[in-house]
């Protein structure tokens, strides 16, 4: 399963779920289209403007850290994002991205040399892009390859299905027959 | 090689005699918890097609969020659940005013030692006051709980703190544990899970390790504990339990392995505060000078009980918040807001200046009942500091601390920790 796309860089540590999708709109039945122009509105104001379907974040450690509010993976999904790597995950925002199948992919190394290449801590669409193997645990940039520690099983049954709506349908009709 | 607590309540509740750390199990919760998002997972719930829920008992919801609703899309989403609460005979639903899902959880006799609750919210790490594992979930993993009535978990490694000494007067357990997050950072706990012990611990009352296991999430953690002992049990003596009445506690072995034991002695620790716009960017408070505030906020699942109410009322008795500031009020629940009306703390803060709002959230999540504008700073005694947390994020600040320094700086009109 191969992923490629061109890469958003978020130089910073922490990005809290508020800066990915503010809590002011988490009670808010919001469709799909409404919370994809929300995403990184409180860190990058022009990310939704600007992001193209299969773009790649990059970011440091704790992304997605603070609230359980799945939009901040969903909203995200929605305005094009393919995967996310970062130094580390949030626990709530990792699972929340598995349920929902958006790529994430923990790699320290990636992080710091694309981290070199960007001087100031904000977010930039840059000009180059990485291929991701999620099967094989590696990632090729700029003819570099770096290897990530391949999913638990769960998580990666999880993901092929879909996602958790369709993972526990499964499960359901399983149970059933 | 000996177990830790997680480790032997994710054994129970996998129907297992023992877990390995790093291994997956498969584990169904005591509780189920949510609140105004059991909207939304309710439609995730439809689209799973699930003939019914698992089990109507153990479902619980209390609405908290965005009470009494703000606007006409969350008045909606209210209704959504009450529908859905009636269709599926959901027996454990709070309705809007009688408080925050983690302090009526417990309050209503739901939280039993040696279990899992599961929770559609970050803070459900609350219930390891109560010697269970309060683990946050999301959205849709809640919808497929209430569908199949299990899920995933891997089992984490442990940190211990021990923490010893007995605190200085004026110093509290939100000191301590914002100290700690201070000390190993917003992801020093992250994918683990974390027991609180020591004798500056067991002299804790339920509310004070309640505010210790809620912002555990605040370093990460996966679930935060305080082991079973007299306190935990007198405290559920006084209570109605429901359902699994007869509990089996469940406490670490002596050889238990831990990831990593942190010691501190806290018998010189000060009043602390954590500056914006991160909850472990924490210092003591007589480090900060002149810092104007705006808004002081007393409530929230961390810091809105009657223990809370009383500290702050004792403070302000007789005296007037400072002219330019606002002093919010959310007590957790309807409970507490009896008794601290009883008890006549309500009526000394009321005197005092403040203003005083139905048991809910309140502010605390920036969608109602006290948004900053653009250049405020709050003093909060709530678990969040992030940019814009408040509503507004044009150059405001959100300062954590203690009931007992949001008194004393509604008081002053400034940051301070004291009279």
């Amino acid at each position: 399963m191969k992923l490629e796309g061109r890469v958003w860089i978020f130089k910073d540590n922490d990005i809290n779920t508020d800066l990915i999708y503010p809590g002011k709109y988490t009670y808010e039945p919001l469709s799909h289209i409404e919370q994809a122009a929300h995403a990184m509105e409180d860190y990058s104001p022009n990310f939704s403007q600007e992001i193209k379907k299969h773009d790649i974040i990059v970011t440091g450690d704790n992304f997605g850290c603070g609230s359980s509010r799945e939009q901040a993976v969903t909203c995200l999904k929605y305005a094009g994002i393919d995967a996310i790597i970062a130094s580390s995950f949030a626990r709530l925002f990792y699972r929340n991205a598995i349920n929902s199948a958006l790529a994430v992919v923990e790699c320290p190394q990636l992080v710091e040399s694309l981290f070199e290449k960007v001087e100031k801590a904000d977010s930039t669409r840059t000009d180059f892009s990485l291929t991701i193997d999620l099967t094989k645990g590696t990632i090729i940039s700029e003819s570099r390859k770096f290897s990530f520690p391949p999913w638990d099983e769960q998580a990666m049954e999880i993901f092929k299905s879909g996602g958790l709506v369709e993972f526990t349908k499964q499960k359901l009709s399983g149970q059933q027959s | 090689m000996g177990q830790t607590i997680i480790e032997k309540i994710l054994a129970r509740a996998a129907g297992r005699s023992q877990v390995q750390k790093g291994e997956i199990v498969f584990c169904t919760p005591h509780r189920i918890l949510s609140h105004d998002n059991s909207a939304a997972i309710s439609k995730i719930f439809k689209q799973i097609h699930a003939p019914a829920v698992w089990d109507p008992e153990r479902i619980f919801i209390a609405l908290d969020h965005a009470v009494p609703p703000p606007d006409e899309r969350k008045a909606l989403n209210h209704k959504i659940i009450r529908e859905f609460v009636q269709k599926h005979n959901i027996k454990h639903f709070y309705d809007c005013g009688t408080g925050i899902c983690h302090q009526v959880l417990p309050e209503n006799g739901h939280v039993l030692p040696g279990t899992i609750i599961f929770g559609s919210d970050s803070h459900t790490t609350t219930h390891g006051a109560f010697g269970a594992a309060g683990i946050p979930i999301g959205r849709t993993e809640t919808a497929s709980v209430w569908a199949i009535g299990k899920t995933w978990l891997k089992v984490p490694e442990t940190l211990k703190f021990v923490l010893t000494g007995n605190l200085k007067q004026g110093v509290y357990a939100k000191d301590v544990i914002l100290f700690l997050i201070g000390q190993i950072g917003a992801s020093g706990a992250n994918y683990k899970s974390v027991e609180f012990s020591g004798d500056t611990v067991i002299r804790m009352s339920i509310s004070e390790r309640m505010t210790l296991c809620n912002l555990s999430a605040e370093m990460g953690a996966k679930a935060g504990i305080v082991a079973f002992d007299e306190t935990t049990r007198n405290w559920l003596d006084n209570r109605v339990l429901h359902v699994h009445e007869d509990y089996e506690p469940l406490s670490a072995d002596d050889d238990a392995e831990y990831k990593e034991i942190y010691d501190f002695n806290l018998e010189e620790l000060g009043p602390q505060v954590a500056c914006p716009h991160k909850v472990d960017n924490v210092v003591p408070v007589k480090n900060l000078l002149h810092t104007k505030i705006d808004v002081a906020f007393l409530g929230t699942c961390t810091n809105g009980r009657l223990d809370d109410l009383k500290i702050a009322a004792e403070i302000m008795e007789g005296k007037n918040v400072a002219p330019h500031v606002r002093f919010l009020v959310y007590p957790a629940s309807k409970k507490v807001l009896q008794d601290a009306l009883r008890l006549g703390y309500i009526e000394k803060l009321v005197m005092a200046g403040a203003q005083v709002a139905v048991p809910s959230c309140g502010p605390c999540l920036g969608a109602y009942g006290g948004i900053l504008a653009p250049e405020e700073n709050c003093i909060s005694s709530a678990n969040r500091n992030f940019k814009g947390r408040m509503g507004c994020k044009q150059d405001t600040g959100i300062y954590l601390a203690s009931p007992a320094t949001v008194a004393h700086s509604a008081l002053a009109g400034h940051i301070t920790a004291e009279a």
